[in-house]
């Protein structure tokens, strides 16, 4: 290193070398903390995310401007196929499909529940939801088939049947006439989702349109985008199609399901609540520290002072000094942390109580970090920020010192 | 031992006084310290009292703290498996094993229509003077009244349901439910009640009706679903399990709300073991610091150390006086740090409003409402490992600064 | 360098209840090219003197004049600069960085006046040679002899060509040996490269050095003769 400064720096630092190391390595423990745990966090919110949204609301859906808050049968879309399809070729993409949805009594030989039927497009359904590919018995719905019904695995079991028994359905349909039905069980799905298993049905859209007196109604099109970073894009796309549409809302997972961010924003709340009280401790340490550092060196300080230095190079100086000291944290701490989340990544974490747990947020029973750029950077980030800002107090006194004072000083 | 306390008022007035030697460098770390113990007590407070509301929230909708029913019934809610009223020996356990309240209660699936809309629910036939205690409704009533008998014909169900079948107090739906045969019995209700939950799922799938009118509706006349035991404490249960279990005939099944719901289970739990973990953690970032200050206070003080020992005071001696002046450190800290986590609890004590985050507080079975939980407990646990963490780690010090070579000490300025 | 000119300088400390004076009415010149020697018992005010003159230390009341600049009147900035360029220190102990090593405390203060970085380490060795220390470049203060550090911060103080020397007990520390190398360094210095040098001290070798010795006593010039 040509420059002094940066050797005196480097060195001051190693005078007291336990003091250094301990004070890196309260920085080393948060860093690591804070990586393992950000990229935990971000990994479990983008399965729930993805897991919620792929097992039925989709990324976005197009629906009569009503039926968000009051989701009746008579807030429908006209022509909900036809626009489906238009709105594929449009935007080319296939992951669009149409839904209706409505509500009935199935009875089976031996039980009778209500539950929520969805027409869905056999075809397109696939590519919006993950719950055809969660046939555990039987198999998904035939594009354009009638009398067809797949159903949860928590209601085949309450109703007692199994692929091939019949259900006869009651409900009302569209101009409140009677709705019935009867149909076949050709497939049981078990998504894991409570909800889901328990009291979802899907037909196929055109029968129900039938026995719902639905003509060529529907409730809504789902759309699903490549991946959850595709969907601000998407969502200006099909706005500007739709922009002169006065019957048509289109709404973002956001809306569809309120509770997933709250969720996700709660929980970060309370982690964040608790990582910056890890950043204040390390600042503490920091402080200490260094203000320790400049005052054993008042003397030195003096002399230098004597010799020319301003007050202002001397505080230069200590913040070097803490610059190196955060620099070494940092590196080790995200070396360490990475290392860690990386073996992590590897074979999935889990603590006692978690597998219940993550049942109810449609997280899978292991958890998985995920390391990007952000999770590494951003905790040790904000911790060598908090660190150099520690550094102030004790540099700021140096603006006090006066030669001779400090020259004299014990 | 009668020379060790001789000396404890002096070693007491060493400790303390070196204390303040360097006072700056105490000043920041029993800030540090103070915010450490701080943030374990509040945080803690706050998670367990939102753990606390979901457990409360989660058991009084289950309902109850022990259910009896039948062993098929939590697996297939339907009629066909509904249990005989208590008599004989159970009745008499239920009614002196201890519980708060117990009453008795029909669950089964059935369908809402008005004249608008159908929905499914959760037809619910209830004991209604009982009810208060079991699952609270009667106080959630936002207009018109909850069911006064056994007998009443009235119906109660939720603002959110009524909205969605577009009805009001007063009007009259139909309810249609299974009965034993797989017939489809339906009846006319009149509602007389709307209530207000604090989950809005609920509100839309719980539907109150009167025990005695339901076992006719759905001929199952002296049967019910399930019976519900209420204790004083849920975190407190096994005693009056034990004594109810006793006189379970064979062919039911009893069931703490642990068993039932894994979830509450597993919240419950995991609770004890996030605070430890998370004071801990605390705990390690400041142990940095401490040690630190501790070999920094010594290295300062070589000189002195040769000295004293040269003096004649015995290692041993060298060794308590410095985990002394750890320990009034953390005691100092621990006092500001608790002092603080109560004063900033105690405002808080009347709910802190987290509504805008009010549907994801739903998903996870929490209420919008935010009340902290400082238990006893808690703060023990706390200051405990505090304490006992703290010495541990100053104990290495301290020992090293016993071992110095007197001769040497003495000669370092 | 221009002449230092000190006007009727006064100086009064506080120490708990006792007022002491530091220095009393003093008026000096001292020229450029001078060895001089300010002597006295401790508190004569000789040191007090110094500091002044170096802007270390403001007067309560007088002037100090180098050239057109009032001294006395610069603010801290300005006396920092002052010291850097054109003041070089050495004072009784404690003169050096102890983790820079002999050649890294001399080129320090060049680095801090800017100098680039190949000139300030060619120079740093020259001097260092010339002060005595050639092969001890590369050695910690704390591997250094008292007067081997003495050595080191004379060098720094000359590297950079300053007008003036100031000097407080320089020798206090040493041995006579190391004492005489070094005032025999100052003496050289002083007839070599024209730097004025004021020294205070009370160490009669010392003085047998000076070509001008000034007594003090009680922050009083009580006698100024060439020598």
């Amino acid at each position: 290193m040509k420059d002094i400064s940066l050797r005196m720096a480097w060195r001051n630092l190693w005078r007291h070398g336990r003091r250094t190391w301990l004070t890196v390595g309260a920085m080393i423990f948060s860093n690591t903390l804070l990586v393992f745990s950000i990229s935990l966090q971000f990994g479990s919110y983008e399965m729930m995310i993805d897991n919620s949204l792929q097992a039925y609301s989709g990324h976005l859906q197009l629906q009569h401007p009503r039926y968000l808050d009051e989701p009746k049968m008579r807030y429908a879309l006209p022509d909900v196929a036809d626009s489906a399809e238009r709105l594929r070729d449009e935007l080319g993409l296939t992951s669009i499909s149409a839904r209706a949805a409505g509500f009935a009594l199935a009875s089976s030989n031996e039980r009778s529940y209500g539950l929520q039927i969805f027409g869905v497009d056999a075809k397109h359904e696939p590519l919006v939801s993950t719950l055809p590919g969660l046939i555990k018995q039987g198999r998904y719905l035939t594009p354009g088939a009638s009398a067809e019904i797949v159903i949860g695995s928590v209601l085949a079991r309450n109703l007692k049947v199994e692929p091939g028994d019949e259900l006869s359905l009651l409900g009302s349909g569209f101009d409140d006439s009677f709705a019935a039905g009867v149909v076949r069980v050709v497939g049981i799905f078990e998504s894991g989702i409570a909800d889901l298993d328990r009291s979802v049905a899907q037909i196929n859209l055109g029968y129900f349109q039938d026995v719902f007196a639905m003509q060529r109604r529907g409730h809504s099109i789902v759309i699903r985008a490549s991946n959850i970073d595709a969907v601000e894009e998407l969502q200006t796309r099909v706005a500007t199609l739709l922009s002169d549409e006065k019957q048509v809302a289109l709404r973002h997972w956001d809306d569809l399901q309120p509770g997933l961010k709250q969720a996700i924003q709660a929980d970060m709340a309370s982690a964040w609540f608790m990582y910056i009280v890890l950043i204040v401790l390390v600042a503490f340490s920091v402080l200490n520290t260094q203000l320790m550092s400049v005052l054993e060196r008042t003397r030195e300080f003096g002399t230098m002072m004597a010799l020319g230095l301003k007050p202002s190079r001397l505080a230069r100086l200590v913040i070097l000094e803490t610059g190196m000291m955060t620099g070494l944290g940092l590196l080790l701490g995200i070396t360490l942390g990475a290392l860690i989340t990386w073996y992590v990544s590897l074979v999935g974490f889990s603590y006692p109580g978690m597998a219940e747990m993550a049942v109810k947020f449609n997280l899978p029973e292991r958890m998985y970090p995920a390391i990007s750029l952000i999770s590494l950077t951003l905790g040790p980030g904000i911790v060598a920020f908090g660190s150099l800002l520690a550094a102030i107090y004790p540099a700021l006194r140096l603006n006090r010192l006066l030669p001779l004072e400090a020259m004299r000083a014990v | 031992m009668a020379g060790f306390r001789i000396h404890f008022g002096t070693i007491f007035i060493l400790s303390w006084r070196n204390l303040w030697r360097n006072h700056r460098r105490t000043y920041i770390m029993l800030g540090a310290i103070s915010i450490g113990v701080w943030a374990m007590i509040f945080m803690t407070a706050l998670m367990r009292g939102m753990v606390d509301d979901m457990l409360e929230q989660g058991i009084r909708n289950l309902p109850g703290h022990i259910q009896i029913q039948h062993p098929d019934f939590l697996d297939d809610p339907s009629v066909v498996n509904s249990i005989p009223e208590p008599a004989g020996e159970l009745l008499v356990a239920l009614n002196q094993a201890g519980a708060k309240r117990w009453a008795t209660r029909i669950k089964l699936p059935a369908v809402i229509a008005s004249e608008r809309e159908s929905r499914g629910i959760n037809l619910v036939g209830v004991e209604p003077d009982a009810e208060a205690d079991i699952s609270g409704i009667p106080a959630q009533i936002g207009t018109g009244r909850f069911l006064t008998s056994n007998q009443d014909q009235g119906l109660v169900i939720g603002a959110k349901l009524a909205q969605r079948l577009e009805t009001r107090l007063g009007k009259r739906v139909v309810v249609m439910s299974q009965d034993p045969d797989n017939n489809i019995s339906e009846r006319g209700f009149r509602i007389v009640g709307i209530y207000r939950a604090e989950m809005p799922g609920l509100e839309e799938l719980n539907v109150y009706a009167a025990r005695d009118t339901l076992q006719k509706l759905l001929k199952i006349e002296g049967r019910v679903s399930q019976i519900i035991i209420v204790g004083e404490n849920y975190r407190d249960i096994d005693t009056l399990y034990r004594k109810v279990r006793q006189s379970i005939p064979a062919s039911l099944e009893i069931k703490p709300w642990y068993e039932i719901d894994s979830y509450l289970a597993a919240m419950f739990n995991m609770m004890d073991g996030f605070v430890l973990v998370w004071v801990i953690i605390i705990f390690l970032a400041l142990s940095f610091g401490l040690v630190n200050t501790l070999v920094m206070a010594i290295f300062e003080r070589v000189h002195e150390i040769g000295l004293i020992q040269a003096l004649g005071m015995r290692p041993a001696l060298i060794v308590y006086q410095i985990l002394l002046e750890s320990l009034l450190l953390l005691l100092i800290g621990l006092g500001i740090g608790n002092s603080l986590a109560i004063m900033t609890i105690k405002p808080l004590e009347s709910g802190l409003d987290i509504s805008m985050v009010a549907e994801g507080m739903a998903m996870m079975g929490a209420s919008s409402t935010l009340y902290p939980s400082l238990t006893l407990y808690d703060m023990v646990l706390a200051n405990t490992v505090v304490v006992i963490l703290g010495i541990l780690t100053s104990i290495l010090p301290a020992w090293r600064a016993a071992k110095m070579d007197p001769v040497q000490a003495l000669n370092t300025t | 360098m221009s002449a230092i000119h000190c006007h009727q300088l006064c100086k009064t400390f506080t120490q708990g209840d006792e007022v002491i004076t530091g220095l009393d009415h003093v008026d000096i010149t001292i020229e450029e090219g001078e060895f001089v020697c300010l002597s006295g018992p401790s508190g004569s005010g000789k040191t007090t003197l110094l500091n002044a003159i170096g802007g270390l230390d403001t007067p309560d009341s007088g002037e100090i004049r180098m050239g057109d600049i009032r001294i006395d009147q610069l603010n801290r900035g300005s006396l920092a600069d002052m010291r850097l360029h054109h003041i070089g220190f050495v004072f009784q102990a404690y003169n050096l960085i102890p983790v820079l090593s002999a050649q890294e405390n001399v080129e320090f203060v060049m680095q801090v006046q800017g100098v680039a970085a190949e000139k300030r380490a060619r120079k740093s060795v020259e001097i260092l040679k010339e002060v005595g220390l050639q092969g001890m470049e590369d050695r910690r203060p704390a591997h250094l002899s008292g007067g081997q550090q003495q050595r080191v911060a004379v060098a720094r103080a000359i590297v950079s060509q300053p007008d003036l020397v100031l000097a407080d007990e320089p020798t206090a520390n040493l041995d006579s040996v190391a004492a005489d190398h070094l005032m025999g360094l100052f003496s050289e210095l002083n007839e070599h490269h024209r730097i004025t040098f004021v020294i205070a001290t009370h160490d009669k070798r010392v003085m047998s050095y000076a070509r001008r010795l000034i007594k003090m006593q009680d922050g009083k010039i009580i006698s100024d003769e060439a020598q």
